[in-house]
């Protein structure tokens, strides 16, 4: 057992603090909660890519730098901290890229790694439709084969960072006949493709997160085909277990975390015992959720996809998210309430945009419900009857 | 970083679990409860000789020279079989305090004999009054006396006190103000011990001094100066009871499962109805946090790393992950878990003793308050 970080590690991981300092003092960005998904900022991206952090372990052959999840781990982890504007590849790089190398074909992944690594690509995950929430083998999008081509009918919902994605991972039905799990299959379709359509969704905190997706006759060549015909469903497994693995379940409104602190330290609020006992509280929880998912790390590391392990991590740190905000509301009391740009705003509005954007985290890539699931069946080995 | 045991560790883990599993039945853990030692002499003599005293101390005391990341592996197991007697006062409170602050004549003359099984050692720190593990809280006396001291005083909660051959007295020396700890015969006049009823069944004692001479030479440490090492003692022992607690509750989480899964009920095992479900993975994900925040702290204690914060995870984390993987439990478990005819008040009972000792979760989250700045 050894919880030190190596050296290089620790290098590492000053480098992309330095770097990420530098870019906030000359004023490039402003740290933000949810950055990593709402911080459009296509610069910032490539910048990020000059420095090979995009794609970072994957193998060299295909622009990555074959480095170590533990590394991932301590560059993301950095970026959630600064609150930096990651959304532009966010996607690609923590699962539709790994997707692609695991599942792909060659041409595929020459097509859409270096690109991805470059910060030249950027994805929506279609996975999502309006009948299709948890239940995901339900999807009716269809593809039907003509010739080369698959012809793509149907409608995604939720689709994060759409309008701004070049690209969409989706999921659609290629076989009807089949049982549901056995009869779907994954394809990249480019968003400018004839036939696709998008309207934004604005979620509950006034930012627009999502779009509806709509795929009218869109025709994808079968190069498009990301792993096996009617292997779709088994494939969105083993990538939500990516997309539910990392520090974005943890410290995705952390920008806050160290607002509501300062704040309560400021104000002389930290000496009253009940403010004290919640911000050390959350500070314990916080760690706890961090030795989890660095567990999940390490489990990526042996060469294993996480599984239980991330839905376990995903589950306990999205409620740590949410309880945050919640200490953050109750410390600010009904300054709470000010919205972003109002006159006496505390913490430019982060606390209430948190509380709010909160309750989506524990719906996303896997309700906390479905993932308990998980942990019971898969870690515990109770099925259900 | 890395999560994995060594293999090493690995063997310490089986052989230990085996031969616990043997040797402490939940008879013997009824027995021990009821009898007045509330250990037997013939188990510790077998645990002396599987090196298990001496583990973490160097060899040239007779011990094994494993680490005390090792030693967390035992006391783990220990927990997880609710191992009764002075283990841990012995050798976490009591041999370990001596390697760190005694002289190494004190070293020669304790430890060989703790090692061997034939010496038990206790920790005397606590007292009447509830703002304990701060060094306010000591008001024991030492008074000098020619070249003596005498101590005067009462300690309340001192584990195993009454089968003690040693106490560790933490007492406030007169004239100047200053806290030290004295190594006191357990059987020197004046020291009156009496064994309290407890949620565990351990035993816990008041303890007594009344005019208790103690030479000079028996000082541990340095004079007036004692509490940083008291508080490293108390760190020690929050991760150690961290480690034991880990090995109660994964060992309740597998009951819960098992039992989860062979008791029906509407024709069907309860784990397969969703909630009996969600408790359990609720109570994974618990035993998980519990472990690997418990073992952050024991790795940093044994590489010597500065873990106050650390600690405070732990604990804190521990005492709450206690109280949800009980409730849970029991909850799951129904009115057979609230029997005694159930094993599982074993380990409710000695989970809740462990959470209230050396610091609970109000102690240290006020101390992570502090590391926070706040
Ligand atoms: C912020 C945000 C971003 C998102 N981004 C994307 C995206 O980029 N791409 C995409 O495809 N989707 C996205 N989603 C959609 C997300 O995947 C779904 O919300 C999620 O899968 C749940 O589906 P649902 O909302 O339809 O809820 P439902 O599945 O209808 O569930 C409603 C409730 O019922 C419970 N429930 C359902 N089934 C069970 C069961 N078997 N056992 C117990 N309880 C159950 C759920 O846990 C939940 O509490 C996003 C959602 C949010 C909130």
């Amino acid at each position: 057992m050894d919880f030190s970080f190596t050296e290089e590690q620790g290098k590492f991981r000053q480098g992309v603090r330095d770097f990420l300092e530098e870019e906030i003092k000359k004023g490039y960005w402003e740290p933000a909660c949810d950055a990593w998904v709402q911080g459009f900022n296509p610069e910032f991206t490539k910048r990020v890519a000059q420095r090979g952090w995009i794609g970072l372990t994957w193998p060299r052959e295909y622009g990555g730098q074959g480095r170590s999840h533990i590394d991932r781990l301590i560059l993301t982890e950095e970026m959630l901290r600064y609150g930096a504007p990651a959304a532009c590849h966010w996607f690609g790089d923590r699962q539709v890229g790994g997707a692609i190398l695991s599942f792909g074909s060659e041409e595929l992944k020459k097509e859409f790694l270096p690109r991805i690594v470059k910060g030249e690509a950027y994805f929506g995950l279609g996975m999502s439709e309006p009948g299709t929430g948890s239940d995901l083998a339900s999807l009716q999008t269809r593809a039907v084969e003509d010739g080369d081509y698959y012809v793509i009918n149907g409608q995604k919902t939720w689709t994060s960072c759409a309008s701004f994605s070049e690209y969409f991972d989706i999921y659609a039905r290629t076989d009807p006949e089949a049982p549901r799990h056995r009869g779907i299959s994954e394809f990249i379709v480019d968003a400018k493709s004839r036939g696709v359509s998008r309207i934004p969704m604005i979620d509950i905190t006034g930012t627009e997160a999502w779009n509806d997706v709509f795929f009218d006759n869109v025709r994808v060549h079968k190069r498009y085909l990301v792993g096996e015909k009617n292997r779709g469903f088994y494939q969105v497994l083993h990538q939500l277990d990516y997309e539910r693995s990392g520090m974005e379940r943890l410290m995705g409104n952390y920008p806050l975390f160290e607002a509501i602190i300062r704040f309560a330290k400021e104000n002389g609020l930290s000496r009253d015992l009940v403010t004290r006992n919640k911000l050390a509280q959350l500070q314990i929880e916080f760690e706890v959720g961090r030795l989890l998912i660095y567990r999940v790390a390490l489990v990526m590391e042996e060469g294993r996809a996480p599984n239980w392990e991330s839905s376990m991590s995903k589950v306990y740190c999205t409620e740590f998210e949410k309880r945050l905000a919640c200490v953050a509301m109750e410390i600010l009391g009904p300054y709470g309430q000010l919205k972003w740009g109002s006159k006496f705003v505390p913490l430019r509005g982060m606390a209430l945009h948190s509380y709010l954007g909160s309750k989506g985290y524990s719906l996303q890539a896997g309700t906390t419900e479905i993932l308990k699931n998980i942990v019971a069946l898969r870690r515990l080995g109770l099925s259900s009857s | 970083m890395n999560l994995a045991l060594t293999e090493e560790q690995e063997m310490l883990r089986k052989t230990s679990r085996d031969f616990l599993t043997e040797k402490c039945s939940k008879k013997f853990l009824k027995q021990m409860e009821e009898c007045e030692t509330g250990y037997s002499k013939d188990l510790w003599q077998e645990m002396a000789e599987l090196g298990w005293m001496g583990l973490a101390f160097p060899g040239k005391y007779g011990g094994g020279d494993m680490s005390f990341l090792d030693l967390a592996v035992l006391l783990e197991e220990m927990g997880r079989a609710c191992l009764p007697g002075p283990f841990f006062s012995s050798v976490v409170l009591g041999g370990l305090s001596i390697l760190d602050i005694g002289n190494e004549e004190q070293k020669q003359e304790y430890l060989p004999e703790l090692i061997r099984g034939e010496r038990i050692l206790t920790l005397a720190l606590t007292e009447p009054g509830y703002h304990n593990y701060d060094a306010s809280s000591v008001t024991a006396e030492a008074t000098r006396d020619d070249s003596n001291y005498v101590i005067s005083g009462t300690k309340l909660f001192v584990p195993d006190a009454h089968i003690a051959d040693y106490l560790l007295c933490v007492a406030r020396t007169k004239p100047r103000n200053g806290i030290t700890v004295f190594l006191t015969d357990a059987k020197s006049p004046g020291t009156k011990c009496t064994v309290l009823k407890t949620i565990a069944g351990d035993k816990l004692c008041e303890v007594v001094f009344d005019q208790v001479p103690v030479p000079k030479a028996n000082i541990l440490g340095r004079l007036n100066q004692g509490w940083s090492a008291v508080q490293k003692t108390i760190q020690r022992a929050a991760v150690g009871k961290c480690c034991e607690m880990v090995g109660n509750i994964q060992r309740v989480l597998e009951m819960t499962v098992d039992y989860a899964k062979e008791r029906k009920q509407f024709d069907h095992p309860i784990g397969s109805f969703q909630v009996i479900q969600h408790y359990c993975a609720d109570m994974a994900t618990d035993v998980d946090g519990a472990r690997f925040s418990t073992y952050k702290a024991a790795w940093m204690l044994s590489e010597g790393l500065p873990c106050t914060k650390e600690v405070a995870i732990a604990k804190a984390w521990m005492g709450g992950a206690c109280q949800r993987v009980f409730a849970l439990a029991h909850q799951i478990h129904g009115a057979i878990g609230v029997t005694i005819e159930h094993d599982l008040h074993y380990y409710t009972r000695r989970a809740k003793a462990a959470e209230l000792t050396f610091g609970d979760v109000d102690f240290y989250r006020e101390i992570m308050a502090r590391e926070m700045g706040l």
